[in-house]
């Protein structure tokens, strides 16, 4: 290997607080380059594999697709499209296991690929994309489903219309890849150092950012000097070696080693004009604007001591990871471990028949030797080396005893949500508590209860609602009878004034109904203007008079009508033993 | 003593009127308390309690009529919740009630023998089913309460509670071991391929090292 030129690279002069230095496990893979690999039968493509709203499928069963086609998209702002690692035809739409670290299943678009590996037109490419607006490349990065590599797997085209709003100066590349065994990124800076200074062009184009800091753990001098190399005729740029110590690749840990710039709690870092983007992210980035490429692969490290051959692939998105193990030589025996993500903050999978998705970037097989044995916890002593040791500055025996007595008001009062689940404390711990997952614990009870509680009030609007209306339609009716009624007491007032001076019998009320029978009227009454009312009981009369014709002559057609039925039904009947003859079987099933 | 007497005089009237003007003011509608309890509840609609629906029930604790603990859906947390809110002692649920559901339930109609009566449309405390009359209902799975009040009034009986799906949207991390436990099960390696050695010697030696696995 040709030794890259050595460049004077500045070391980072800040720090962060806390952190550790876990052994780093990446020479079995640092050196090895980035494969692709073979067309494999099945693609699974998860609906959601990206933070925020799921996209929506767009695509039919059945249906055949080509290679970068969108097969999901993107519904709301803060969402991801999703395409066709290759062509082939949409074999499902349906429930399938995703990497999760519960073992669950989502919704997932299945590709049965036919090997043809045919490409769908590309969207237009930008080399200059100088030429664009920031809203023109933003939509270009929504289309192509570009998202986040460095582990959140935050839509970018969100990300940098936050960014935009706050007029970013700095653009802060994140190559620090701080956590053991994985060297996807190292491999990338080191490979494709061209498309890494490119994507970060776009974006200072996008942002009208003046400066890029590229941060880069001084593990990897390779890289460093690769990436050194490719940007040195650009003067926005800076390549700085950052003291390796875990986690800083911690987007806030990292801000502050470059920058000296603490991002307080519950802030953004755009709102101090800093953006930080992965290497890999803004490689995608060059991918999907100058090549009109959409995210269709990410370069996934598969390594540890329980694969036969430990390697880095491009591996296209939806691609089996037992598919991917297999191109890595398959397990070792023995191994009884698949943690996808590092060992520091990766989760175990329950199986290997899952996905790779964008938010994969290793693949790790362990063997029972291969860990560190893991004692049984002992009670904590308030030694207070997680508090040392905490990157976010929190006090993690605090939210550690909180979380333990499900007084979450209290673990939030400590600031449980800046806690990036970093797993330094569970690493420093000497009573070997399992901190980290009471935090998890803790953040998925909390956000529970926020789901129940606006369950609840949604539950109660609309009773509420539901009472308001039926006592509204209660009084309308009531208001309606009412008004009925006093129409009903005005017109027998009137009769009752007519005929009360004629000595005539007055009619009867039926209580329950307040309906009035009215008795024949004997003569008018001299004196009252009754002829109105006259003409109301005639009318009235004659209504009745109409609505009896009517009814007898219903009831004549009905019997006509009956007389003709029966007539048929008979002849019916006659023809029903001959049927039952010709088909024996099925008026007569055994 | 004549201005004492119209001074003190003078003061009462003065912030007598305060006080009025204040009442109006500040006038609060409805009970305060009883909206606190009732924000407690689990707002299911049920009627299990006695009382037809939760606000009512939150009503009849404020004033006396009720006691904290004949919410079966809410259980025993919700207990505990009204007894610190109200300053008394968390008791266990009244059986009366009914028992404490464990899981969250959604009910389901069978459209294939659903006749459209609209029965169970009248019965939903939350209108959380649609349809008309002669028409297929449903059920809208996300403002169901599980009240289960629908289920009595169908005279086909076609609805069914069935408990809501967890998705990975409502994934809980569960409560960590005083034995570390895995939440995956060892993985089964299907086809190991026969080689002991890893590919990198000097590989084996660092892993040993202590490395911490989530997971």
């Amino acid at each position: 290997m040709v030794k890259p030129p050595q460049l004077k690279v500045p070391q980072a002069r800040f720090s962060f607080h806390g952190g550790i230095h876990p052994p780093e496990n990446k020479t079995s893979t640092r050196d090895r380059p980035i494969k692709a690999l073979p067309l494999m039968p099945r693609y699974v493509l998860p609906l959601h594999m990206h933070i925020g709203a799921p996209a929506r499928a767009v695509v039919a069963v059945g249906q055949r697709v080509k290679k970068g086609q969108v097969l999901a998209q993107a519904t709301d702002f803060i969402s991801a499209s999703i395409h066709a690692p290759t062509s082939g035809v949409i074999s499902a739409i349906t429930e399938h296991a995703i990497p999760h670290p519960g073992g669950l299943g989502a919704m997932a678009i299945i590709l049965d690929a036919d090997g043809r590996d045919e490409a769908i037109e590309p969207m237009t490419p930008w080399p200059d994309f100088t030429a664009q607006t920031p809203t023109e490349l933003r939509g270009r990065l929504r289309e192509a489903g570009i998202v986040g590599l460095g582990g959140a797997v935050f839509p970018t085209a969100a990300k940098l219309a936050t960014g935009s709003a706050a007029s970013v100066h700095t653009l802060i590349l994140n190559g620090a890849e701080c956590e053991p065994y994985i060297t996807c990124d190292d491999r990338l800076m080191r490979e494709q150092p061209f498309e890494i200074v490119q994507g970060a062009a776009i974006v200072l184009h996008m942002m009208g950012a003046s400066r890029c800091l590229i941060g880069i753990e001084d593990n990897k001098p390779e890289a460093i000097a690769t990436l050194a190399e490719a940007s040195r005729a650009d003067a926005r740029f800076e390549t700085i070696a950052v003291p390796t110590r875990y986690p800083a690749g911690g987007e806030k840990q990292l801000i502050k080693v470059l920058t000296n710039v603490e991002v307080p709690r519950g802030r953004r870092a755009t709102e101090y004009g800093l953006l930080c983007l992965n290497v890999a992210t803004v490689a995608a980035i060059y991918r999907a604007v100058v090549l009109g490429e959409p995210m269709i692969d990410r370069i996934v490290t598969v390594t540890g001591a329980g694969i036969v051959q430990p390697d880095n692939f491009r591996v296209p998105l939806g691609t089996k990871i037992s598919d991917v193990i297999a191109a890595a030589g398959g397990y070792v025996a023995g191994t009884d471990r698949l943690i996808m993500g590092g060992p520091m903050m990766g989760f175990a999978l329950h199986e290997d028949d899952v996905p790779v998705i964008k938010a994969t970037n290793c693949l790790l097989a362990l063997r029972p030797q291969d860990r560190p044995a893991e004692p049984a916890p002992q009670p904590c002593i308030r030694c207070s080396l997680c508090a040392e040791a905490c990157p976010a500055d929190l006090l993690p025996q605090q939210l550690y005893w909180y979380a333990r007595a499900k007084q979450f008001d209290r673990t939030v009062e400590y600031h449980l949500f800046d806690c990036i689940e970093c797993g330094v404390c569970s690493a420093v711990c000497p009573s070997h508590l399992p901190l980290v997952d009471y935090y998890r614990f803790a953040k998925t009870e909390l956000w529970a209860a926020e789901r129940d509680q606006s369950k609840a009030s949604l539950a109660r609007t609309r009773f509420e609602f539901r009472n308001e209306r039926l006592e509204r339609i209660k009084t309308e009716r009531e208001a309606a009878l009412n008004k009925k009624r006093q129409n009903l007491a005005t017109n027998t007032a009137a009769i009752e004034a007519r005929d009360a001076p004629a000595g005539a019998t007055v009619g009867t009320f039926d209580d329950a109904f307040g309906t009035y029978q009215p008795q024949p009227v004997s003569a008018p009454a001299a004196g009252l203007d009754t002829a109105a009312l006259v003409i109301t009981d005639s009318a009235v009369a004659a209504a009745r008079a109409r609505a009896k014709a009517r009814r007898a002559q219903l009831d004549a057609d009905r019997a006509v009508q009956a007389h003709a039925n029966i007539q048929i039904d008979a002849q019916e009947a006659t023809e029903e033993p001959a049927k039952a003859q010709a088909e024996p079987s099925k008026n007569n099933p055994t | 003593m004549m201005t004492a007497i119209l001074v003190a005089a003078g003061l009462a009237l003065a912030f007598g009127l305060l006080l009025g003007i204040a009442a109006q003011w500040f006038h609060v509608e409805g009970n305060p308390l009883a909206e606190k309890i009732d924000a407690l509840l689990p707002q299911t609609q049920c009627g299990q309690c006695g009382f037809p629906g939760c606000k009512p029930y939150a009503a009849a604790i404020a004033e006396g009529r009720a006691d904290i603990n004949q919410c079966p859906p809410g259980g025993d947390a919700t207990i505990k919740n009204l007894a610190d809110l109200l300053g008394v002692e968390p008791k266990p649920l009244n059986a009366d009630n009914g028992t404490a559901k464990t899981v969250p339930m959604v009910a389901v109609i069978d459209e294939a023998v659903c006749i459209g009566c609209t029965k169970c449309i009248q019965a939903c405390p939350v209108d959380a089913i649609l349809g008309a009359a002669k028409q297929m209902h449903t059920v809208i799975a996300a403002e169901c309460t599980g009240c289960e009040l629908c289920i009595a009034p169908c005279p086909v009986d076609c609805i069914d509670m069935v408990p809501v799906a967890i998705g990975i949207e409502g994934f809980r991390f569960p409560y960590p071991q005083t034995q570390r436990v895995l939440l995956a099960p060892p993985l089964a390696t299907p086809t190991p391929t026969v080689v002991d050695q890893p590919a990198n010697a000097k590989l084996d030696e660092l892993t040993r090292e202590r490395i911490v696995t989530h997971g």
